[in-house]
């Protein structure tokens, strides 16, 4: 299952896209409530956001985005059939990708 | 046509060429910047991202964040701004241990809007710097968290 869920709702004036992505975003600070051992980082590095091919966003993050992060974006232009992908990247060199047409 | 070592050798290099190619081109996507988001105090953060930049004060971006946090490990904010050509927003908290919580670049295409959640680790001011045309802005409100999110 996709860890990226897009969601998109055509208003007026803009397009609102809201993506979710499930992640642990560990800083590397935190302690193991049982062990007591410290839980290695683990935390997205960079995300991005495109709109039918062309890049609208790029976000570079550090550990301080909270779990499981979430974003909003609002696009000045979109039709219906448009093409929202969001990919992120993290420091242990996982990835993900998710596509999402504009209704 | 048999193959001569000169050949071989001309085509591994070809090779190993494409794959370094694709290697850097890779990384050059996904570059995060190691350096600025390390521990460190939030004015040697500012002084590293904006060298010798002034940042002026403006009431033209609006931010929509709690004043009391009661988590601080899930902190809503959402920026607004009336700044045209807006490219690059910068989010930070003063008294966390990594300051820079992230950066956003932004096509024209999009307003200049962003949501997300962050954390924080304690009282302290949230900063947020837009860039435009070249001109660094920025706007500050302080959150009072009631429960650290960094720690553990």
């Amino acid at each position: 299952m996709s860890t990226i869920k897009i969601r998109s709702k055509r208003l007026a004036d803009y397009t609102l896209v809201r993506t979710l992505i499930a992640h642990p975003m560990e800083t590397g600070k935190r302690k193991d409530d049982d062990t007591g051992e410290l839980i290695p980082a683990h935390f997205i590095q960079t995300v991005s956001f495109k709109h039918n091919d062309q890049l609208m966003s790029q976000c570079q993050m550090g550990p301080g985005i909270a779990k499981n992060p979430f974003f909003s974006y609002h696009i000045k232009s979109a039709q219906a059939g448009d093409i929202i992908s969001i990919s992120w990247q993290d420091n242990l060199g996982y990835s993900d990708t998710a596509e999402h047409i504009i209704r | 046509m048999p193959t001569t070592r000169r050949d071989f050798i001309g085509k591994m290099l070809t090779l190993a060429g494409y794959t370094m190619a694709l290697a850097f081109s890779k990384t050059g996507l996904a570059s995060w910047a190691a350096a600025d988001f390390s521990r460190q105090t939030f004015a040697s953060t500012l002084k590293q991202l904006f060298p010798g930049q002034a940042l002026k004060e403006t009431n033209k971006i609006h931010l929509k964040l709690p004043r009391i946090a009661e988590n601080g490990s899930v902190v809503p904010i959402t920026i607004t701004s009336s700044i045209e050509n807006v490219d690059t927003v910068y989010i930070f908290s003063e008294k966390n241990p990594v300051p820079l919580i992230a950066k956003f670049s932004l096509n024209p295409e999009l307003d200049a809007f962003i949501g997300a959640r962050f954390k924080m680790q304690e009282t302290c001011d949230v900063i947020v710097v837009i860039r435009a045309d070249n001109q660094y802005y920025q706007t500050r409100q302080k959150v009072k968290v009631t429960l650290g999110g960094c720690g553990g």
